[in-house]
């Protein structure tokens, strides 16, 4: 399982940082997307991985803490996620701004001829 | 029990401006008066409430005890819930937001909240950002309130939409979320390696990493080194900030020249603090590229406030010259530079926002170009005919002799920002070459160099705005002035006049900040506080 995550997440920031680099709007906003859930994950890997293992005190598993996924890390998804979803929602209300200010998608509002 | 509502003192000025700008969302568009009154309200409670902060953490300072105050959020104990703590440096850094603050938003009050929907609310929301990230002890807590400060910048740097901003904002937070993503991963290896995030508890863990933990850890604090550095501005990283700050509103750019500092101060908290002198590795951890690369910045905005073509391109350089002279007196890490620098953040934060709102008013011919461009709705309650009010509104108390008061304001500035004497910039400049030449040893070359650079970026900064500011007040203008209005001029004045309290009281105020310098080197001081706080217990309904 560690591989197929170390992979995955390779991957994702792998073609993120590829995609950020592009000169259209819309290819740098998936590349930010693609980045977060790379980050995401990597927070997820941070707090050790574990199969099966509740993450709050109190379930069956009772108190023996080595029973228990750390639930830290969740919480810090959780709230990145929300974080980069909404910066997400917010890039692309400017990349339509943008669009229709300047009359194309690249970054930099011209072809740059 | 004295502690009852005092203690809660700490956590108002993040609630305050929360809740206010909750309110504002509620209000109609067409509401502007009581919008405005609401949170002319608010910030003038705030800064209140800063400055009651700030005489508490002297007395308690100077009483002999500890001035580290902690607020347990939600009461949890330390280490597991979120932490808040005033201490020296926070309650300074509170103080100079609720005065930029406020003086930012009088000075909206003359035309630009009218420039675009929900101002009001964003800029409480950036003001509720900016103190959350200076009362924190918890490093992903900062990261949260960085998010709200900077969606908050986001929403006041389109304000007023038009090409050049939407093209700014576009690059703005595009690299604003890259950045955000670099602190999320520094945070990460972080946790993963100390096992906890709260400063003063990762302050203990820190020393006793070894091994091939200590190289993820030193890697994590690295990644967030950078992310630290892009909100600052340093070269090669800040290459964003002039072009950016150029574009928003006057007073919105206000405000943004305290958050570069944002990233000043969370590298003073965090390195301060986790890498003290007592372990071998921690002691220089980062010295070196703080130094140099603050003295590249200073270059760098050096040549560029040369350059530049506009004023507001040279208040953009102007802004970076200063972080990089934070950055590279806190790299120098020389006897009390610190007190210096600390001084200095506080005097070019003032002078670089009254020197941005100045330019408000310079530029206005600019400026009122841009006013007529109004986006199309996009909610159904946005009311864009907002800009049309009757005139009289508009104008207000008049000042006679506009030339006169802008020219004047304009050269205190430039004298502020330059570091010439006897304004509050020489004092810093002074305070911090002063340590710099006297340290105790033999002088570094690279301390030469930085005090070489220190005094060129002024003469560089004299330059380009006796330039511009020639071109722009002086010069023969065929177009009438536009007037000057009480709430244009005040807040500028506010701002300045602190400086001058800065100079008057040059002795006073450098104590202050000598005794935060000593509070920001006794990490055992912090740590315990931190660690020590007492939960409030349930009282009993009386």
């Amino acid at each position: 399982m560690e591989i197929v995550l170390a992979l995955g997440i390779g991957i994702f920031t792998a073609s993120g940082v590829w995609l950020i680099l592009r000169p259209r709007t819309f290819q740098v906003i998936l590349g930010l997307s693609l980045l977060s859930y790379a980050v995401n994950l990597f927070i997820y890997a941070m707090g050790r991985l574990r199969i099966d293992a509740p993450p709050v005190v109190g379930s069956e598993a009772g108190a023996d803490l080595t029973q228990h996924a750390d639930p830290l890390p969740q919480a810090l998804v959780l709230t990145a996620i929300v974080i980069s979803f909404a910066m997400t929602a917010l890039l692309l209300v400017v990349l339509m701004a943008a669009r229709g200010l300047t009359g194309t998608d690249h970054v930099d509002g011209d072809e740059g001829e | 029990m004295t502690a009852g509502w005092i203690h809660h003192l700490i956590i108002a000025p993040v609630l305050l401006p929360l809740g206010a700008s909750a309110v504002m969302l509620l209000l109609d568009e067409r509401r502007r008066r009581a919008k405005n009154v609401i949170s002319l309200a608010t910030m003038g409670s705030l800064l209140a409430l800063a400055i009651a902060l700030l005489v508490q953490t002297v007395t308690l300072g100077f009483s002999g005890g500890s001035a580290t105050r902690v607020y347990l959020v939600g009461n949890w104990p330390a280490p597991f819930g979120i932490v808040l703590v005033a201490d020296w440096l926070s309650s300074m850094m509170l103080v100079l937001t609720a005065l930029v603050g406020i003086a930012g938003f009088i000075f909206s009050l003359a035309r630009w909240e009218r420039a675009g929907p929900r101002f009001q609310a964003l800029f409480l929301l950036q003001i509720m950002g900016l103190n959350g990230a200076f009362l924190t002890g918890d490093l992903f807590n900062l990261f949260v309130f960085f998010e709200i400060l900077l969606a908050a910048s986001y929403g006041l740097l389109l304000h007023g939409s038009g090409a050049r901003r939407v093209k700014a904002g576009l690059h703005y937070v595009a690299i604003n979320v890259g950045t955000s993503l670099l602190f999320l991963i520094g945070v990460a290896l972080i946790y993963g390696v100390a096992g906890t995030l709260n400063m003063a508890d990762l302050a203990t863990v820190i020393p006793a990493t070894t091994g091939l933990d200590l190289a993820l850890l030193q890697s994590g604090f690295a990644v967030l080194g950078v992310a630290f550095l892009v909100k600052a501005g340093m070269w090669p990283l800040g290459f964003w900030l002039p072009g950016t700050y150029a574009t928003a509103v006057p007073p919105a750019a206000a405000v943004f020249a305290l958050l570069s500092k944002v990233g000043v101060y969370a590298l003073l908290r965090v390195y301060l603090l986790l890498f003290g002198a007592d372990v071998g590795w921690t002691e220089t951890f980062g010295e070196e590229w703080l130094l140099f690369g603050g003295i590249a910045t200073v270059s760098f905005g050096t040549v560029g406030v040369l350059a530049a073509r506009t004023l507001s391109r040279v208040a953009g350089y102007c802004v970076v010259i200063s972080s990089g002279t934070l950055l590279a007196t806190i790299g120098a890490g020389e006897g009390n530079a610190l007190a210096g620098a600390l001084f200095y953040l506080v005097s070019s934060t003032l002078g670089l926002s009254a020197f941005y709102m100045l330019l408000g008013l310079v530029e206005h011919r600019d400026a009122d170009a841009t006013m007529g461009l109004v986006a199309e709705p996009v909610f159904d309650d946005e009311y864009t005919g907002a800009m049309v009010v009757d005139e009289d509104e508009e104008v207000g108390i008049v000042i006679p002799a506009t030339i006169a008061i802008l020219g004047g304001g304009f050269a205190f500035c430039a004298l502020l920002l330059a570091g010439l004497p006897p304004l509050s910039g020489f004092v810093a400049k002074f305070a911090i070459i002063h340590s710099l030449i006297n340290p105790g040893g033999s002088i570094d070359a690279s301390s030469w160099v930085f005090v070489g650079l220190l005094i060129a970026s002024g003469l560089a900064i004299l330059i380009a705005t006796t330039r511009a500011g020639i071109d722009l007040l002086w010069e023969p203008s065929d177009q009438p002035q536009p007037p000057l209005r009480v709430a244009e001029a005040g807040p500028v004045g506010l701002l300045l006049l602190v400086c001058l309290g800065l100079m008057v009281f040059a002795g006073p105020v450098m104590r202050y900040m000598e005794w935060t310098e000593q509070s920001l080197r006794d990490r055992q001081g912090y740590i315990n506080a931190v660690l020590s706080a007492e939960r409030a217990t349930t009282v009993a309904a009386p």
